[in-house]
């Protein structure tokens, strides 16, 4: 599995300007793409480049859920993702895992949001960066299918779809939040749980 | 009577494909080649030479398709090993969730049946090594009864109450059957424990049965295997190729939703090792009516050489002894045959015995109440094997037919009711 070089150094930029900027980008993106336009046109947008495959999202009635998957860009130019909605959550963040100041891994919103190299390849799966799943509507029923759709920076944006499956991991701590559950996804990193 | 033809089909293909130089490649690619030849044959009557010789597979890489008209599983060359598992709905599983949990357990088995790990699986590197893994599901009364009552078969039910039956309820019954197979047992238990994982908030597990043959590639191909009792098992067992194999295990047009599906028994049978001991050779085959050697009925010298029931000895006795369970297996009527599809099982004695083992007795046939039950009626009146075996566990599923890419098992009886 291809993991995307992460973009810790992006994370300093400052907070309103990309707070900003992902504001305008999620105003753009209303105008109602939804899937990869086929024939790319004189400028292919960023969804074009982009595929999703065996995306999944964790089951349950909790809070909160997260969804997983593989993005890969057959571009020629890094794409970015900075945002993703679902009828199921109020609310999807885009999250990074990392470890923190006390050594602990936690996960918390990526700045600037995930980008995908030139024809590279970002994972998204437990222990690792997801779609952080917030204000869930109901529950999330194993075996059903639902829609996601991502924006990227361009303002275009891919729709796709995700089975639920029963899964007993993803539980990562959530910074400064409150979430329980042990996590299980980075046991291996020593965090002291 | 197909072992010879088969066998020599069997040669004419290895000696097409790999011609003389490949022999030399000794008996691993032997094995390989085998397992290409016998997948590229399952994948639906295609002409052997398109499978082609190229790049022999190891045992381990070798898949038999998922999707196409009928499950695998079933005209599938037994695997080495098997895992049956009936599992129970949950009382809050209706049809949408009986719908979700099939989709979500085909989407597994067509992945891992293919070498690949299932969505979510935490342990992917144990989906790599396939083996001919199959996952065949059936359905149980109750289930069919949650999705579309009106569209249950007759024969679905328990079947009829057998003088010889010692039937346990750890062994008997279930709503979803999962038969879980494949040459490497690791494989069997890491698919096993994927679909368990999968289908948990729908439905918990009713029993597990886990059966073996001879290890993959230990005995030439199109071996009848031998159960623990040492005797050749399935010798007279209609064989996928042969002409009235589809008619016998596929239900018809008439079938509905289960067009292109078939019937499907679970019996589990102890075996008295520890009483069969006391019985010398010749009263061994007395009781089945074959020699133990290579299987020949006791009128012949060849396996499948066919049985002369009215020989008679000296003095005047049938050779194949009235009681014997050869005698009392075959019906005069052609239609009354089952598709077996056995495995051994051997698990751990309790309470001071040595031995806890027997047959899972598996078959498929198209009608249960018409090809299943006056068979198993005659060896419950009469058969000297009797003495020694005892019919402990007892299921019957319907087994709905294949699916293709994007479909998810069952989605025909879904249809039927909607």
């Amino acid at each position: 599995m291809t993991t995307a070089p992460t973009t810790i150094a992006r994370t300093r930029r400052t907070a309103g300007l990309a707070l900003a900027a992902a504001a305008a980008l999620l105003l753009s993106a209303c105008a109602g793409t939804a899937a990869p336009a086929a024939s790319a046109g004189p400028a292919a947008t960023e969804a074009s480049h982009l595929t999703v495959t065996d995306a999944w999202v964790k089951a349950g009635d909790e809070a909160m859920s997260a969804a997983f998957g593989e993005l890969e860009n057959a571009g020629p130019e890094p794409i970015t993702v900075v945002s993703a909605e679902t009828d199921l959550a109020g609310r999807v963040e885009l999250h990074e895992t990392v470890e923190n100041e006390t050594g602990e891994m936690v996960m918390r919103e990526k700045d600037g949001g995930f980008v995908i190299p030139a024809g590279g390849s970002l994972s998204l799966a437990p222990g690792g960066s997801h779609l952080m799943l917030m204000e869930l509507a109901g529950p999330i029923l194993a075996g059903e299918e639902y829609e996601f759709t991502l924006t990227f920076a361009d303002g275009s944006s891919t729709t796709f779809t995700a089975p639920a499956k029963d899964y007993a991991g993803a539980n990562e701590n959530y910074e400064g939040g409150d979430m329980d559950g042990m996590d299980l996804g980075d046991a291996g990193h020593g965090s002291g749980h | 009577m197909r072992s010879e033809s088969d066998a020599r089909r069997g040669l004419t293909r290895r000696r097409l494909l790999l011609g003389g130089a490949v022999a030399g490649l000794g008996a691993a690619a032997t094995v390989g080649a085998d397992a290409l030849i016998r997948s590229g044959a399952e994948r639906g009557g295609a002409p052997a030479g398109d499978a082609g010789p190229a790049a022999a597979p190891a045992l381990g890489t070798a898949t038999v398709p998922f999707h196409g008209r009928h499950q695998a599983g079933i005209a599938t060359t037994p695997q080495a090993h098997a895992a049956f598992v009936a599992l129970e709905l949950a009382p809050q599983t209706d049809r949408d969730g009986i719908r979700r949990l099939l989709s979500v357990l085909s989407d597994d088995a067509a992945r891992l049946t293919q070498g690949r790990p299932a969505l979510a699986d935490s342990e992917p590197e144990l989906a790599e090594v396939p083996a001919r893994l199959t996952v065949t599901f059936g359905f149980g009364p109750e289930l069919v009864r949650r999705v579309a009552p009106a569209a249950a078969p007759a024969w679905l039910r328990p079947l009829p109450a057998f003088g010889i039956d010692r039937l346990e309820p750890a062994w008997s019954g279930g709503d979803l059957l999962l038969q879980i197979a494949a040459d490497d047992p690791f494989t069997v238990a890491h698919a096993l424990r994927m679909l368990l994982k999968d289908a948990r908030s729908a439905a918990g597990v009713r029993w597990v049965q886990s059966g073996f043959r001879r290890a993959a590639g230990s005995v030439p191909d199109g071996t009848t295997m031998r159960n623990l009792f040492g005797q050749v098992d399935g010798t007279v067992n209609p064989r996928p190729g042969d002409a009235d194999f589809d008619e016998l295990v596929w239900v018809g047009t008439d079938g509905g939703w289960l067009q292109h599906g078939t019937g499907f028994v679970l019996r589990r049978i102890r075996m008295d090792l520890d009483r069969w001991d006391r019985l010398d050779r010749g009263g061994r085959e007395q009781s089945v009516g074959r020699y133990l050697g290579n299987g020949a009925p006791l009128t012949g010298t060849e396996e499948h050489d066919e049985p002369d029931f009215e020989a008679k000895t000296a003095i005047g006795f049938p050779v194949i002894p009235e009681f014997s369970h050869l005698r009392r297996a075959r019906s005069d009527d052609p239609r009354e045959r089952i598709h077996r599809r056995a495995y051994n099982y051997d698990a751990a004695p309790a309470g001071g015995a040595i031995s806890d083992s027997g047959l899972l007795f598996a078959s498929f046939q198209a009608d249960v109440d018409r090809q299943f039950v006056p068979l198993q009626r005659r060896l419950d009146e009469l058969d000297l094997l009797n003495e020694w075996t005892t019919p402990i566990g007892s299921a019957v599923f319907a087994i709905p037919p294949g699916v293709e890419e994007g479909g998810f098992i069952g989605e025909t009886l879904f249809a039927a009711s909607a």
